[in-house]
This record gives structure tokens, C-alpha cells and sequence, in this order.
């Protein structure tokens, strides 16, 4: 009965409820640990050259973030936060969709921008938040945003992205752009409000927009149980309409031929899709974070037993694509690649101080430029205690 | 008496309070076992029981609207913001809700026994949205109370104050000051009433408003005049609503001069509000006009942090300026 006029309604005669798991939700899962294809699965169509960017993507962001983490307890940046665990479930989304879509995201995809070309050292630009940095050092490590790359610029408040990425996928589609959007967020943003007016308004205006949650656990120190008591967030979806599935996040394979289904449904049909990866977190919620306080170590190792990277780099070896020279070879030069980088960037200025009042609207108003004015003559007086503005390096 | 940083003193205030009403509720996110992620509900939820002290879901709007039910039901409910700019999600129901409860009802319902903890305020490199200081949308709000402390006595007394009064609160914890802040609290149960202002230094020639965080600004400004011989009356607003205008008006009819300073934006800050106050009471006995300082009309900066909070050499520069117009 999907309205109060509808001729023939389903009708039962005694009461009975529909229990929350009554709607059996299966994972999708191709690859198995060892690197071979599930008995009745099949590997999705993927050459070796595609085969190998999603690796070395993987490897390359487990690399940076170790590599960040580092920096981060070295004090060299103020804070950090990994993808560790959740590579696969990000990268083989993100592959299957094409530069002209807009990626939305939430705070740990920074395997989605590396996917389309985000490098090094713009990665560099932003955590130290310099003069080059794209978003002119103005928010937080970790909000990247892109422009050229179609990835919009993260924004802290959870889950803001999913209406808007309905919104936006609406427009692409009004505009003829034959593109869609891939809106990211966590099992925990999807208690937010904005998830269900998102999920809805994409559902009822046939938006062209894939949502891909990321289960992976833990919001901070909530665990997923005491986050939600359905099944997950994927019956949600179902609820509202939406075609939706769940997969194995840690199975690239898996991820990946799911994402590239629902980019199809999301555009052949102009209508939008869910995609519930489930996977785990596996280090701290960000640099602020402990979890020793929250959660068991042998919970954390179960985990690290299905570890998304060595499950693909095990189905390429076996296919004779992949070799530990070529694994050893990758990760000397991504961590070379990173401390080099990490090394020449910390000597970047920060960005002017002009900045500090540009872009709040097109152009300053006359009360922000007589805020300025007077401001810079402040400093002018107390040079030495505004060592940025002096044009200091970050203290 | 006990030695506690301003993060201890509302640990203590929130187990007194609990021990004390058995019908009290702390709730948020990760406020349960792990204690909030500064702490400030540590050992709570072993103390008191999961139902008393809980996780909630990630969504503020809920929280909000949970508390609210709660508190409509007679119970004491205390929820926590994670930080004060996650707050604007739970914007409709502190507003429209909470605030209006007792008015539209005509009393029949209330919702009196409502706290809201979240901390603000900028200082710890958090960017826009681990910096921001909303205390002004929610002082133009009637039916709320909006308290600021700046200290670890004042936040044990305030915030025992603001659980137990019977109107919707509003509690801002100046989060740089957490542990930077220490100093003695007394151990046993007491309030410090709402509306009231702190006179924290006595002076003659100018006086210096502010509240929570800035109140540091406010004693380093005071010192570097002292040096030069001005002699700063040192006021600690603690309530912003309802705000305690006589004691202000008293002192600047005193000192005849009067800058006040807030972290939060200059246009439509609080301190606007409290200038057109002062200066209708104080119209003939104002020797300058009232100064602001203030962050700048922007959001909150990274990088240019520094250059944007108001300090004490910015506080310094506007109560010179005011003695010498």
C-alpha cells in the first residue's frame, strides 16, 4: 500500500507484526582470504592495468597514513585521521565511477582523491595547511577538496553531504550531464537527520546519486550496536524505496562490481542507489583518539586478519600479476615519495593573511575590509606576537 | 577544598548532581564508557548505570529532542554537544522546543529540568567547526538561560546552578581551558546563582567585561595597564541570559569607560547587546564610547587563528584607546 488511495490494498485479518529482521540482507562477496574466487562468484571484468592502480591506490593511502600518523605524534601536523582498513571499500567505489561525477564525501576517503589524481604533494599542502594548500589553510588536516578532481570539499558536520549530494545528482541530471554523484558518509552519520531527508528526497525526485555507507564500526567510541538495532543501515534503504545492497567491504572485487551495478542503475534509470560496505576501522577514530578505552585488542586483531590489502594482493599473486619484489619496490618509493614530500612542503610559507577575509562572500564588504585594516595595523604594532601574519612558518 | 582542572570540576558536578537526584540523566555521544571524548562524564556510566548514563546514537537533533521528552516527563535531563558547532542540527528543538515548552503550554507542561553542556570556543588549532562560539543565536532566544563559566570553581557552582533551575539551560565550557585552568573547588554541594556577574578585579579608570575563555585575556590586558599605572575594574559576566546589568552599570558609572570582549563575531555578538544596555543606563556617566573586541566578521580561521582571536594585546590597545579618546 504505498498511498491512502490505492485500490486493492494488501489486507491481513489478524495482527501480526513484521519483526526489524524479518528482511534477510545479504553481503555480496567474491574474493576469499587466500586471494581465490568464492565457489558460484565471479571476478568482475578487470584487466591488469586497472588491476594494479586499485592496489597500488590501497597501498599507496596505507602508506600515507602511517606515514602521516608518524608526523602527526612528531608534531610536525596538528592532526591526523586513517583510512586504515577501509581501503578497498573506498577505492574500489570510487574506481567505478567517472571523473565527470561529483564525489561527496565525509572525513576518511582521502582513498577516493587519491583515485583521481590528488598527489602527493597537494595531499602535503593541506594537512600543513600553506600557502598552497587548496582550501587556503583555513580548515582542519584531512578536509581535502578538489575542484579540478570533482571531489567537493569535506565539510566536519556529519552526514550535511547526503541531501546535498541528492540535490546535486537532481541537477546533474536536469543539466543533461550524463553523470551522477557518489556521496559517501559512515554508519554513524547515518543517524543523522540529514541521512533521512537525504535518502528520501533522492528516492522521491529520482536522483542519479549512489550513497555508499561505510560500516565500519565504531563512530568514535560508539560501537554499531549501540548506534542502531536494525540490520545495518542497508533495510533503511529499502525503506525508502531505493535499490540497495550490501558487500563485503573488505573484498575489493566485491566493492568494486557492486559500485560499478549501481553507477549504472544511478544513471540509466535516474534513480538512487545504496551500497553498504561493511567493513572495519581499524586504527583510532583520528590522532585524538584512544581506543584502548573503548574496545579489546583481540577485537582489533580479528580484524587485521581481513585485511583488504593482502586479500587482493594474494588474488594477484595468484594470478601471476603481482610479485613481492613489485610489492617491496611500491613501498619503499610511496614512503620515500611521502617523507620527501612531507620534508619540502613543511617549508612553505602559510597562506597571507589577506586571506583571512577572503572568501566569505565573492568580494569582502566595507564593515570586514575596516575589520582588516584595523587588525593589520594591530599587528604592525606587535609584529612578534603574530609570527604567521609576519609571514612565519606555522608555529 | 580540592585542586581540579575545569574538566574535573564538571565531572564532580555532574556525579554530585546525579548522587543527589536519582531521577538524573546524562546522555550524548560516547559520553558512556569512554566518558565523552574530553572526559567530562568519565566514570559516570560505572557509577550510575548504563540507563543513567548512555551513548546515544550520532545525531544531535535526537539528543536534543530525547532530553527534551525526558525533562517534559519530570526527569532531569543532561545532554552533551559533543562541541558547540554541532550544535545547529539541534537548533529547532532548543529553540522552537525547549525554549517555548512552558509559554505555549501555559504552564501545563515545562521542560525545566533540561541542561545542555557543549564546549567552545577557539584556541586549540580547530578550524571552523572545532572553534566556534554560538553563545549569541541562543541569547535571542527567551526561555533559555545561557551560562559561560571561565573557571573550575564557577563551572562546579554554575553548572549545579543550571541543573536545578527549573528553566531550560544552555552551558558553554570554554574548552581550551579544560586543563589548562586549576584551581581550588570545594568538594561539597553548592550553586553560584544565575544572573549574577563577578566583580574579579576592583579598579578605577576603565572597566573590562567578558566571559568564559577571554576572562584570561581580560586579567593579562588588566596587568600590562597596571604596568602603565591604568587601574582596571575586571568583570566576569559568568550569565549571559539573563545578563546581570546592574552590577555592570554600577561599575562603569564608576569608571566611566567600558570595553567588553568575546571570541564569538563582532556583528550581532552579545556584547552589542549589552553596549546599547550600558549606554542607556549609563548615558551621563560614559566618558567614551563603548568599545567591542571581537573576532572578525569570518568564519573561524587555521591558519590565521592567532591573528583572529581577540587577545590581550587587542584588549590592551582598545581600553588605551578608550582612556585616551
Amino acid at each position: 500500500m504505498t498511498s491512502a488511495s490505492d485500490v486493492k490494498p494488501n489486507l491481513m485479518h489478524k495482527a501480526q507484526f513484521i519483526e526489524g529482521h524479518d528482511l534477510p540482507i545479504p553481503t555480496l562477496s567474491i574474493l576469499n582470504a587466500d586471494g581465490s574466487i568464492q565457489a558460484g562468484a565471479e571476478a568482475p571484468e578487470m584487466d591488469h592495468e586497472t588491476a594494479i592502480k586499485l592496489y597500488r591506490n590501497m597501498v599507496y593511502i596505507r602508506v600515507l597514513d602511517e606515514r602521516m600518523i608518524s608526523a602527526q605524534r612528531q608534531g610536525r601536523l596538528s592532526f591526523y585521521l586513517t583510512c586504515a582498513g577501509e581501503e578497498a571499500a573506498v577505492t574500489g567505489s570510487a574506481a567505478a565511477f567517472s571523473m565527470n561525477d561529483m564525489i561527496m564525501g565525509q572525513y576518511r576517503e582521502q582513498a577516493a582523491i587519491r583515485w583521481r589524481g590528488f598527489t602527493t604533494e597537494q595531499f602535503m599542502n593541506q594537512l600543513l595547511s600553506n600557502e598552497d594548500d587548496l582550501g587556503k589553510g583555513r580548515q582542519m588536516p584531512v578536509h581535502y577538496g578538489s575542484n579540478e578532481l570533482n571531489f567537493m570539499t569535506i565539510s566536519s558536520p556529519l552526514g550535511t553531504q547526503i541531501p546535498q549530494a541528492a540535490g546535486y545528482a537532481y541537477a546533474q541530471k536536469l543539466q543533461g550531464n550524463q553523470a551522477c554523484t557518489l556521496c559517501y558518509f559512515g554508519e554513524g552519520a547515518a543517524s543523522e537527520g540529514d541521512f533521512h531527508a537525504g535518502l528520501n528526497m533522492a528516492a522521491v525526485l529520482n536522483c542519479p546519486v549512489v550513497f555508499v555507507c561505510r560500516n565500519n564500526g565504531y563512530a568514535i567510541s560508539t560501537p554499531a550496536e549501540e548506534q542502531f538495532k536494525g540490520d545495518g543501515i542497508a533495510p533503511r534503504g529499502v525503506g525508502y524505496g531505493i535499490k540497495t545492497i550490501r558487500v563485503d567491504g573488505n573484498d575489493i572485487l566485491a566493492v568494486y562490481t557492486a559500485s560499478i551495478e549501481a553507477r549504472r542503475i544511478a544513471l540509466e534509470n535516474n534513480e538512487p542507489v545504496l551500497v553498504e560496505t561493511m567493513s572495519y576501522r581499524l586504527g583510532a577514530h583520528s590522532t585524538s583518539d584512544d581506543p584502548s578505552g573503548y574496545r579489546s585488542k583481540d577485537e582489533e586483531d580479528k580484524w587485521r586478519e581481513k585485511d583488504p590489502i593482502e586479500r587482493m594482493q594474494n588474488w594477484l599473486q595468484a594470478k601471476g600479476w603481482w610479485n613481492g619484489e613489485e610489492e617491496k619496490a611500491i613501498l619503499e618509493g610511496y614512503r620515500k615519495e611521502v617523507l620527501d614530500a612531507l620534508k619540502r612542503v613543511e617549508k612553505k610559507p602559510m597562506p597571507s593573511i589577506d586571506e583571512l577575509i577572503t572568501d566569505v562572500y565573492d568580494t569582502p564588504p566595507a564593515h570586514l575590509q575596516k575589520q582588516y585594516a584595523e587588525l593589520k595595523e594591530h599587528i604592525a604594532k606587535y609584529p612578534e606576537n603574530y609570527p604567521v601574519a609576519g609571514g612565519a612558518k606555522h608555529g | 577544598m580540592a585542586k581540579m582542572n575545569l574538566l574535573q570540576a564538571i565531572n564532580n558536578a555532574l556525579d554530585t548532581a546525579m548522587a543527589a537526584d536519582d531521577s538524573m540523566i546524562c546522555l550524548g555521544e560516547d559520553v558512556g564508557k569512554f566518558g565523552g571524548v574530553f572526559r567530562a562524564t568519565s566514570h559516570l556510566q560505572e557509577k550510575y548505570g548504563k540507563a543513567r548514563c548512555f551513548n546515544t546514537p550520532l545525531t544531535e537533533q535526537g539528543i536534543a529532542g530525547f532530553a527534551i521528552g525526558m525533562a517534559a516527563q519530570g526527569s532531569t535531563a543532561v545532554a552533551e554537544i559533543q562541541f558547540a558547532d554541532y550544535i545547529f542540527p539541534a537548533f529547532d528543538q532548543i529553540v522552537n522546543e525547549a525554549a517555548k515548552f512552558r509559554y505555549r503550554s501555559g504552564n501545563e507542561f515545562n521542560v525545566g529540568s533540561l541542561v545542555f553542556r557543549t564546549p567552545y570556543g577557539g584556541g586549540i588549532a580547530g578550524g571552523l567547526y572545532h572553534s566556534q562560539s554560538p553563545e549569541a543565536y541562543f541569547c535571542h532566544t527567551p526561555g533559555l538561560k545561557v551560562l559561560m563559566p571561565s573557571n573550575p570553581y564557577q563551572a562546579k557552582g554554575l553548572l549545579l546552578s543550571a541543573i536545578r533551575d527549573p528553566n531550560p539551560v544552555l552551558f558553554f565550557e570554554p574548552k581550551r581551558l579544560y586543563r589548562a585552568s586549576e584551581g581550588d573547588v570545594p568538594e561539597e554541594d553548592y550553586e553560584i546563582p544565575i544572573g549574577k556577574a563577578e566583580v574579579v578585579r576592583n579598579g578605577s579608570d576603565i572597566t573590562l567585561l567578558g566571559w568564559g575563555a577571554q576572562m584570561t585575556e581580560m586579567h593579562k590586558a588588566a596587568d600590562k595597564a597596571a604596568e602603565e599605572g591604568i587601574s582596571c575594574e575586571v568583570i566576569d559576566l559568568r550569565s549571559l541570559l539573563p545578563w546581570d546589568v546592574e552590577t555592570v552599570a554600577n561599575s562603569v558609572s564608576k569608571t566611566g569607560r567600558l570595553v567588553i570582549a568575546h571570541e564569538a563575531t563582532h556583528t550581532g555578538g552579545f556584547g552589542g547587546e549589552i553596549a546599547a544596555t550600558i549606554q542607556q543606563e549609563c548615558f551621563l556617566s560614559l566618558e567614551s564610547p563603548i568599545a567591542r573586541v571581537a573576532g572578525l566578521d569570518t568564519p573561524f580561521p587555521l591558519a590565521h587563528e592567532k591573528e583572529y582571536l581577540p587577545d590581550y594585546l587587542k584588549v590592551y590597545e582598545a581600553l588605551v584607546a578608550s582612556l585616551n579618546y
